[in-house]
Order: structure tokens, then sequence, then C-alpha cells
């Protein structure tokens, strides 16, 4: 049983519950006890006391997409050190993806992934099973069976499933557990070879391209197919103007379509390729400025859903080679709150519509009882100064890898503390 | 006055009271069969069994119905003849006629021959499975089947359970079984039932132990496993987990409930050994029922008048 805690004097924004006060919140037990005016709860009643002044107050953020490595990759990550710096960004619950060794796609290595999250995690950690198994996109993986053993999701991430049957029938099959599809939507045999955004610039550096009409044509699909079965879909790491626009009149028809946005893609352009710096590699690649600018749009008004990091740890081996022989991807766990925090200082999103996309959006996603602090309810907070500057230098990176183009970089937004459960993880 | 029973191509075209008569009819003809009494209903007749698609018990079954009724079969098993050289399902039917059958009864794989069959043949035509469209004494067996046990089907709660998408015994069973009054739940992953259940006029959930406790009669169906359906089912492991009927699940239901399997069982899949064994199956009685539905069928379309005259007569020899 955790001591009672009292987090004083923040600015408490709860979109929830329609929320944006100053005030106080006292934990006990674990659990919010009650949220009220500064002042108002007596210190007597908590053992331990949390200075929030000057700070946000915030249910604990919710990361849908993770890639955690273990089992089997535990070279760029394990289980323990991706959910430090999951809470050392400010996060108190993470869903990791599926593509370990083996691949989560059987209740076995799902249980696994549970049970050793449960050992060294200090945040919570929802394993997100395989659609098809060992990614292959050629047989369902046991859904059912994962599910039961506590996978919130399916997906192929990385691997997108090419067979429009196959995905149709795991649409339908999905059903039957009550958890929706994640599709990395890009259309890989047009994908090719490519290793950049599609245009003058993968031209003029020489670098094979990876048009946008590659995730457009597989968002098409996801909604189509999910037209057809009314399975929730969500769109991992939507990139695109046009991919925005199929989202648009989907979300317009009713149908059950989600998308989130990455850090990096609302905030990089592929300009930054230029040096052939592959901590700019991902996929989807980074885009054009214009497709930026529709991504933060769709994000402050709600078409885009909410943000997640896609956070990817590679090794030194995986990243430091040649541009087109790199791995896809970046960490993104630390970074991920004052990257988007930016937009909020920038007059992009408004503070409560960022919280929102890292709060109760991603809890309503994957049918969590978090991102909200509802009191009664387990206590899962996130305090943040907005304005604190510090470096992100290779000394603070609690991942353990270390690919992230920020590195090095200053960066506005600080967390304070993270709670999980009534209990202070992170300082 | 009863509509005339031409063909029987599917089980939708019969309306209750064609139903009724035929179940009538089966009930009637219960006592011979158990004493081993041939009906000569079918005395000189000659039926053709036009098999398409490989067929053991339901061929037997028709065969042995056959018999009873003192007529003859042939079976033709087109596989292995003319098709292969080519020739049309119509002209290897037509030739067939020629050589002076009283009735076809036809097995194919594709939906809808036997009514392709039934328009160009002048003689009857009795569907003995088409694709996944209907198989509609099989129905009729089931519907005899439950009445036998639970004295009517009216009012009845029917659960079917497992590939209702590819499966003509569920299609057919839900046409006879809703003309007769039942209430109908399919059930089985959403990969193996149609786009809209509803639109079949029946219930559905994903779960099984949604439906049980409410069940008056389960009839379980087949699962293909083979690895070329994986896209619709993960495993035997997971189907049997989630779909398959076990003492577990069993547990659920009421103490009368009933279960039937259309056969062949994959044991420990869709049905566990001591479900499919235990005392609520009726599986080895719908196998004798089926030989009386399909005796009342043959009887009704190729000896009308000889049936309705032995009816008259109180069932005595004719």
């Amino acid at each position: 049983m955790s001591e009672a805690l009292l987090i004083q004097g923040g600015r408490i924004i709860d979109p929830s519950r329609d929320l944006d006060v100053p005030g106080d919140v006292l934990v006990e037990n674990g659990r919010i006890s009650a949220i009220d005016a500064p002042g108002k709860i007596p210190a007597s009643r908590a053992a331990r006391l949390l200075d929030a002044r000057g700070a946000w107050v915030l249910p604990g953020l919710l990361d849908i997409h993770v890639h955690l490595r273990e089992p089997g990759l535990e070279y760029k990550e394990t289980i323990e050190t991706g959910t430090r710096a999951a809470v050392a960004g400010g996060f108190t619950s993470v869903a990791c993806m599926a593509n370990t060794q083996p691949v989560n796609d059987t209740p076995y290595v799902t249980a696994f992934i549970r049970e050793k999250a449960k050992a060294v995690a200090p945040c919570r950690v929802f394993p997100v099973g395989a659609v098809t198994k060992g990614l292959k996109g050629e047989e369902l993986a046991e859904i059912g069976g994962m599910v039961a053993e506590g996978a919130k999701a399916i997906s192929d991430d990385g691997m997108p499933v090419m067979n429009s049957y196959l995905m149709r029938k795991a649409m339908d099959y999905a059903k039957a557990f009550g958890v929706p599809i994640i599709s990395h939507a890009e259309d890989a045999c047009l994908v090719g070879q490519g290793v950049m955004n599609e245009g003058p610039l993968s031209n003029e550096l020489g670098l094979r391209g990876n048009p946008a009409a590659a995730e457009e044509i597989l968002v098409a699909r996801e909604i189509a197919l999910c037209r057809l079965t009314r399975c929730p879909v969500h769109i991992a790491h939507i990139s695109t103007a046009l991919a925005l626009e199929h989202l648009r009149r989907a979300k317009e028809e009713g149908l059950p379509v989600t998308a989130e946005a990455s850090p990096h893609h609302l905030t990089l352009t592929e300009e930054c390729i230029r040096h052939y710096d592959t901590h700019y590699k991902m996929a989807p690649p980074l885009r054009g400025e214009r497709d930026v600018e529709a991504l933060r749009d769709a994000l402050a008004s709600g078409l885009v859903d909410l943000i997640a990091t896609d956070h990817a740890p590679h090794g030194e081996i995986d990243k430091r080679v040649e541009f087109d022989q790199a791995a896809n991807g970046i960490i993104g766990l630390q970074t991920a709150v004052p990257v988007t925090l930016e937009l909020v200082h920038q007059g992009v999103l408004s503070a409560r519509r960022w919280v929102e996309s890292l709060t109760s959006a991603p809890a309503r996603l994957l049918g969590l009882p978090y991102g909200t602090l509802q009191p009664g309810r387990e206590a899962d907070i996130t305090v943040l100064d907005p304005e604190q500057s510090w470096i992100f230098s290779e000394d603070r990176v609690v991942s353990k890898s270390r690919n992230s183009p920020y590195l090095g970089a200053r960066l506005r937004g600080r967390i304070k503390a993270t709670v999980v459960a009534g209990k202070i993880v992170y300082e | 006055m009863m509509r005339k029973l031409q063909h029987l191509v599917a089980a939708a075209d019969l309306d209750a009271a064609q139903i009724g008569y035929l179940l009538g009819v089966a009930r009637t003809f219960s006592p011979y069969v158990q004493r081993g009494e041939t009906i000569p209903l079918l005395q000189g007749k000659t039926v053709v069994n036009l098999f398409f698609e490989n067929s053991t018990r339901t061929r037997t079954s028709f065969e042995v119905a056959t018999r009873r009724l003192g007529g003859a079969t042939t079976n033709f098993a087109a596989s292995t003849s003319s098709v292969q050289k080519g020739e049309t399902l119509v002209d290897t039917a037509r030739n067939i006629v020629a050589m002076g059958p009283h009735c076809i009864v036809v097995r194919h794989a594709s939906a809808g021959s036997p009514s392709i069959l039934a328009r160009a043949l002048t003689i009857p035509v009795v569907n003995a499975g088409d694709g996944f469209h209907e198989h509609p004494t099989q129905a009729l067996l089931d519907a005899y089947t439950i009445q036998e046990t639970l004295k009517s089907v009216e009012g009845k709660r029917i659960v079917i359970f497992g590939d209702i998408a590819h499966s003509r015994v569920a299609r057919s069973n839900i046409h006879i079984l809703k003309k007769l009054g039942a209430s109908i739940a399919v059930c089985g992953p959403p990969t193996l039932l149609p786009p809209k259940p509803d639109a079949l006029g029946v219930d559905h959930a994903y779960r099984l132990e949604e439906l049980l406790p409410d069940a008056d009669v389960v009839m379980a169906l087949r699962v293909q496993l083979e690895r070329q359906n994986r896209m619709q089912i993960p495993s035997a492991n997971e189907y049997a987990r989630f779909w398959g009927l076990d003492r577990e699940k069993a547990k659920l239901l009421k103490k009368d409930a009933i279960i039937l399997h259309p056969g062949p069982i994959n044991r420990g899949v869709e049905l566990d050994t001591e479900v499919a064994d235990g005392p609520r199956s009726v599986i080895l009685h719908q196998v004798f029922n089926g030989v009386l539905v399909r005796m009342a069928v043959l009887a009704a379309v190729c000896n009308p008048e000889g049936l309705a005259e032995w009816l008259d007569r109180g069932g005595h020899r004719v």
C-alpha cells in the first residue's frame, strides 16, 4: 500500500472531466481520493507532499505505440529499460507492438510480456498481439487467446497485412474479442525499396522514393474494410494530407476509424534528410511541409485522435550504417512531451486538446480505465513543468538505445513527476 | 389443398404445410422401417444418385431409403466420368434421363445446380446438397429429430454454431425450423458467419456462452480446419477453446437441451467426445431419421398418388 500523496498548487487539466483549474490532488491507497481548490485539502492528510506550483497536473499519459523489443531483441531495449524511459517521459501506460522475437502471436508470448512487465516495469504495459502468425500476412494469429492474456489491440505494425482478404477476415475475427486493429498503413509493394518520401528531394539526394500514395492506398483500403466489417480500425502514424482526407470522410460517415500522429511527423520534414542522417529515417517517411501542416491541423481539430510515439529503439549496428541500409524509426518516449508541447506553445493546439490526445483519447481506443483523474480511479498522474528547458543529453537517455534526432537538443517542457497507481515512479 | 411437391430443390421453397406433410409421412413410415419391412411405393422405379461431390453417408441414406420403398438405385459418380470429358451438367443429366429413371438425386459443389437440373429435366430432382446453398433433406431430418425428442419445434430456441457462412445445413435448417415456429440464433467466429446474419432472420452472437443457457437445441456444424482455412481460424486449439462445445460450456445448457450434429464430427474441436456421446446427444437418431425423411421425400415426388392412397388406407400394406 502506497503512502498518501498530496499534489499541491498545480494547474489540473483533465479533458475527460472537462477540468482545467488550479487545485490540489489527493491520492490515497493508490487511488485519486479528492480534487479540490488550492489549500482546501489539509496537508496533514498526506504523508508525502509534491509541490506542483507552476506545473500542470495531468492524468497519466498513455502511449499506445511503442516497441519494447523484449523478448528477443534485448540489445535494442528491454521491457525494463523501455518502461523506465516511459515514466521518465511522463507516460504511465504503454502498449507494446508485437514485432519481438518470437513475435507476440501466441497467448504464451503475451503472457510472458505481461508477467515480465509486472515484475520489472514501473508503468503499465499492454501488449498488442500480432494479426498474423509471425507477422507473415499468411494466417491469422491466435487473437482470442492473446486477448484472454491481456492483449488490448492487434497489429502487424511494421509489416502491413497486404492480403486484403486476410485483413478483412482479421477485422471480422477481432470483432469477437472486442479489440481494435492497428494498421501500419503502407502498401509494401508500392513502397518497394523506397527509403524516404518520394519527390524532388529524393530525386536530388539519389535515394529511392516511397510515395505518399503507398500510405494513401492502404488507409483507403482499411477504411473500405472497416465499412465492410465495422471492426474498429486505428491508423498508426498517419502522415499525408490525402490520407487525412480519407480519414475525414470516413469519420463523417460514422465509421469506427481513428488515427494517431507521431511527434516526428508533426514536427519534422523530409528536409532533415539532406545530410543522410539515419536518425531521420522512418516508416512512413518524413513528409513535406504541406503534409506536416495538414497533420497539425488534423490533430488540433480532433480529426487525428491522439499522439503516439512509435518509440523504436535500435542499436548502433542498426542505425550507424548507410542510409538505405539503416533501420526505420527513432526512440520517442522521453522527447514526446516537449516536442509536441511545442505545438501548444506555438498556438497550434490548445493545452486541453494536447492533454486529451495523450490521455483520454488513447485510453478510450484501448478500452482502458485510465487517462482520467476521476476520483476513485487508480491514481496515474503526470506532473509537468511546461516552461522548463533542458537538454536531452546522452547521459539523460534512459532507453537502452540512443537513436534520436533530438539528442543534444534543448527542449521545453519537463516531467517533474510520474505517478503510477499512487506511487511516484519518476521524479 | 397442399401445393404439389414436384422436386425438392430447396428448403426455402417448402411451405409449412409441405414440411408438416413430409414429417408426418416420415413418422408413419417409422414403425415399418423399425420392423425391417418394405413399403413398396417405389416398386419398379429407379432412382439415380447423381453425385458430383464425394459423399458416403448421404448417398447411402438415399440408397437405403429407395430400397425400403422397393425401388432400385444406381449411383453415378460424376467426378470420375463424363464431366472429366468436358460434358456439361445438363447434358450429363439428360443422358441419364434418357435411360428412363424416375428420379434424380443430385449433389454438387456448385450452388444452384439442382435448380438448373429441375428446370431442364422432365423427372423429379431431389437436392442432396449444393455448395453452400442448401441440403433440404438434412434439415428435414433435423426437424424430425427435434420433433421426436422435444415433441415440437414450435417455440423452441435453436442455436446453430460453427461455420454458418459455408454451411448448406445451416441455411436449410434456418428455412425449415423458422417455418415450424422456432427461434434461431447462429454462433461462430465472425469470419465464419454470413456478413449480415440478421438478413437470414436469425439472431447471432460471437460467443457460445451467451446463447447456451436459453437453448433447447444445439446444432454443431463441422468446421474445416485444413491449412487453407487459416485465414479464418487461427488453429484448432483456439477454435475449440472459444467455439467448441466442451464439458464446461455444456454445463450452461438447460437440463433437457439436446445436441445435434450432421456429421462427420471433429471430436475435440466442435464437440468434445463426452458431449458427442453423452445423454443429450441425438446424433445417431438423426442418422436413422434421415432414412425416414428421404423415404418420405422420394415417395412424395415419385409416386404422390400411391403415397396418398397408402396413407388413406391407414398406412397398411399395398
